[in-house]
């Protein structure tokens, strides 16, 4: 598993939020992407209905994961492939490391996967002695800093060029530079060394296809390709959701995946690998593994109120138009997957009450749902979560709020049940508002929980006649009436 | 009185009743200008948003039942809020999904609730409202208003009609300000760093007056500007709509 930090949620928020480099990149990605993937869906022959389209091919797979995955694997294991089913993130890392062990591996090259981050493969391969090399540039420079990636596409947009070039200086060796384009020679030159030793290539899949028996890897750099068929043995690593019935299903969402994740038309390398080298496919690894991973997502699809979690295809549109994420970054999450997706799919996978920061600490402002190339409705999945936490739920093991917490809706409920109680209120809050107010009626510094407020903002005083007192006052009693 | 004179019952958000009472009563003043006839069922109080965000559904429910009998037998429901529309708009049916006569209640109510902007140009066919005001606008666009209920454009023609109005867009206008309600003062740090970014926009734009169409969101950036100091007017839909340019 990887590490789950998600109850500092609020403490590295603070932090992304007070760092200046962090907050220029992010606010120019989501200008960048947010903005463009906008764009590549108005623009969309189709019309922007193609995204419900790509949801309901989505909801079909979800509907039917046990035949397509079974014919999935099928179709590979006819081919020579190995096929196995990891219930959970230790049986999946155990797999690969008995594989690593029978084959003699020393050194692995991967290409960039949000899953083997979550079942944290990396620390448990390094741990058995093997040299395991990240060869997206992103990654490979968050790896080589000794960091974790902040964003499912683009991991290292915290870094500068200058701790880039510092960081290779160190680490590569070179003379130092911030020129983009000799930084990713120099990456490239020592990646190319990394992937002509391998014996070992590790793999994400973006999407399979039960319908010809492939699993895809999308990537702009060639890299993943590279990390799946240089190597004599790969691994590929899928969640069990990731998976199309028909191949026609591939072209409507790679299209969708390439415009969510970089606002491009299609990404710049896309590979279908169905197996071992063999007659069809003269240029594959000896060995050819797919590690299909539940860890969790069974849950996930047996609950109606959540399954439409799994029609995610991570391609991170939503951080790219997050305002949330667009503030504190992706580490602050605490978990691999971070921004919209991860403050529903983590609570799901960690625990609700875990993670509660993460699905309490958003605005339900719904620019997620719009920018998702599959019309996810995040914000109703997050106010879900929310009524898990308030009142509690036994099939997710969610304990509910505090007393406090649950008295304060109860007295409010039973106060906005009654108008007379209610301007009581009002008036009482009036009273002591207008006590406490500045010359301009303002709230400068306010006790308890209302801290949060005043720490930067003023709040007005309440009115000293409410709009309901000052509308009978001005139609009279009947006014209140319908005629 | 004309027999097609429209009618419509206002649907008062409980901060506007408690804080911003010249909010309603500038809208009350706008309506009554374009000659549509009010009512106001004054035991109103809220409509259960705040419990329904923080998943206290049995709370929200019980307002939105309240709600639902205080105002069924409206024939249109007008809010200052596009907040508190999205909630009877889209989140009472959905309270009520296995409850079958309070969801058909709820449906009905939902049918006819609007935002004020959407009444105003949707409903009514107004965009000219003879509302006078001197200076440069920039619009706020409140993420449910502008995502749930489609308010994009209705505001910006009001707004472009107002005599002296020069609307001047300001960058991701439709960026969250960071009020979200509970989130505002459970998570101060985040809700700050985003009313920042809103205010430097508004701020950026050169304006007079920031205007909007939810009281939580013009608190939130409202009590942000104030505290800073700064020289911009805050400023409801409806107050600018009211506005005659006399006095």
């Amino acid at each position: 598993m990887a590490e789950i930090a998600c109850e500092r949620y609020k403490d590295m928020a603070a932090t992304g939020i007070a760092d200046p480099v962090l907050q220029r990149a992010l606010i120019n990605l989501q200008h960048r992407f947010g903005r463009g993937t906008a764009e590549a869906y108005r623009n969309l022959p189709e019309g922007p209905e193609l995204r419900f389209q790509a949801k309901a091919i989505r909801q079909h797979a979800i509907d039917h994961l046990d035949l397509l995955l079974e014919r999935l694997a099928d179709k590979i294991e006819a081919r020579g492939g190995h096929v196995f089913f990891a219930e959970d993130a230790e049986a999946a890392v155990t797999y690969c490391q008995k594989v690593a062990d029978r084959r003699g591996v020393k050194r692995i090259v991967k290409g960039k996967s949000m899953v083997t981050e979550e079942i944290g493969l990396n620390p448990a391969l390094m741990a058995d002695g093997i040299e395991v090399t990240e060869t997206d540039l992103g990654e490979y420079i968050v790896q080589l800093a000794g960091d974790h990636p902040s964003h499912i596409i683009a991991p290292a947009i915290h870094k500068t060029r200058k701790e880039i070039g510092r960081l290779f200086a160190d680490k590569l060796g070179i003379p130092y530079t911030e020129d983009p384009p000799t930084l990713t020679r120099a990456a490239r030159k020592a990646l190319r060394e990394k992937f002509m030793a391998a014996d070992m290539g590790i793999t994400g899949c973006n999407l399979a296809c039960a319908q010809t028996g492939h699993i895809t890897t999308l990537s702009n750099e060639g890299n993943i390709r590279m990390a799946a068929t240089l190597p004599k043995t790969h691994i590929a690593v899928m969640g069990m959701e990731r998976v199309a019935a028909r191949l026609s299903d591939h072209a409507i969402l790679f299209r969708l995946l390439a415009m969510g994740a970089a606002a491009q038309q299609m990404a710049g390398y896309v590979s279908y690998i169905g197996g071992p080298a063999g007659p069809d496919s003269l240029d594959g690894p000896e060995e050819f593994h797919l590690v299909i991973l539940d860890n969790g997502r069974s849950r996930i699809l047996a609950d109606p109120e959540f399954r439409e979690m799994l029609q995610c295809i991570r391609c991170a549109a939503c951080l790219n138009v997050c305002p949330v994420y667009g503030e504190i970054g992706g580490h602050a999450y605490g978990y691999p997957y971070s921004g919209p997706v991860g403050a529903v799919v983590t609570p799901l996978l960690v625990g609700v009450n875990r993670a509660k920061d993460l699905c309490q600490g958003e605005t339900l402002c719904g620019a997620c749902r719009d920018a998702c190339p599959v019309a996810i409705d995040i914000p109703r999945m997050l106010l879900a979560l929310r009524a898990k936490l308030a009142v509690g739920d036994d099939r997710w093991n969610v304990a509910p709020a505090g007393p406090a917490e649950r008295a304060v809706y109860r007295i409010w409920s039973r106060l906005i049940g009654n108008r007379r109680a209610y301007d009581l209120c009002l008036r009482a809050a009036g009273a002591g508002g207008r006590l406490l107010a500045g010359k301009d009626g303002m709230l400068g510094r306010l006790p308890g929980p209302l801290s949060g407020w005043t720490r930067s903002r003023n709040l007005p005083s309440p009115a000293a006649k409410s709009f309901m007192q000052r509308w009978k006052e001005m139609e009279g009693e009947g006014g209140s009436n319908h005629d | 009185m004309t027999p097609n004179q429209p009618h419509a019952t206002l649907f008062i958000q409980c901060l506007v009743d408690g804080f911003y009472p010249e909010v309603a009563e500038a809208m009350v003043k706008v309506l009554r200008r374009l000659g549509v006839r009010l009512d106001c069922p004054t035991d109103q109080t809220c409509c259960g948003q705040p419990a329904f965000n923080s998943g206290y559904r049995g709370e929200a429910r019980k307002a939105a039942k309240r709600f639902i009998a205080l105002f069924e037998n409206s024939a249109a429901i007008v809010c200052p809020s596009g907040s508190c529309a999205t909630m009877v708009r889209r989140h009472y049916p959905e309270l009520f999904e296995s409850d079958g006569p309070w969801l058909e209640r709820a449906l009905r109510v939902a049918d006819k609730t609007y935002e004020l902007s959407q009444y105003l140009v949707d409903v009514l066919g107004v965009t000219d409202v003879g509302a006078r005001f001197c200076g440069r606008i920039t619009f706020h666009d409140s993420c449910h208003p502008l995502r749930y209920l489609g308010v994009r454009e209705q505001p910006r023609r009001l707004i472009r009609a107002v005599a002296g109005a020069e609307l001047v867009e300001m960058v991701d206008s439709d960026r969250c300000c960071g009020f979200g309600g509970a989130f505002s003062v459970k998570y101060p740090d985040i809700s700050t760093a985003m009313v920042e970014y809103k205010a430097q926009r508004i701020i950026e734009a050169g304006v007079d007056a920031v205007v909007g169409c939810d009281m939580g969101c013009l608190m939130n950036i409202g009590g942000y500007l104030s505290r800073m100091g700064a020289d911009v007017k805050v400023m409801h839909l409806a107050q600018l709509l009211a506005e005659t340019g006399e006095g």
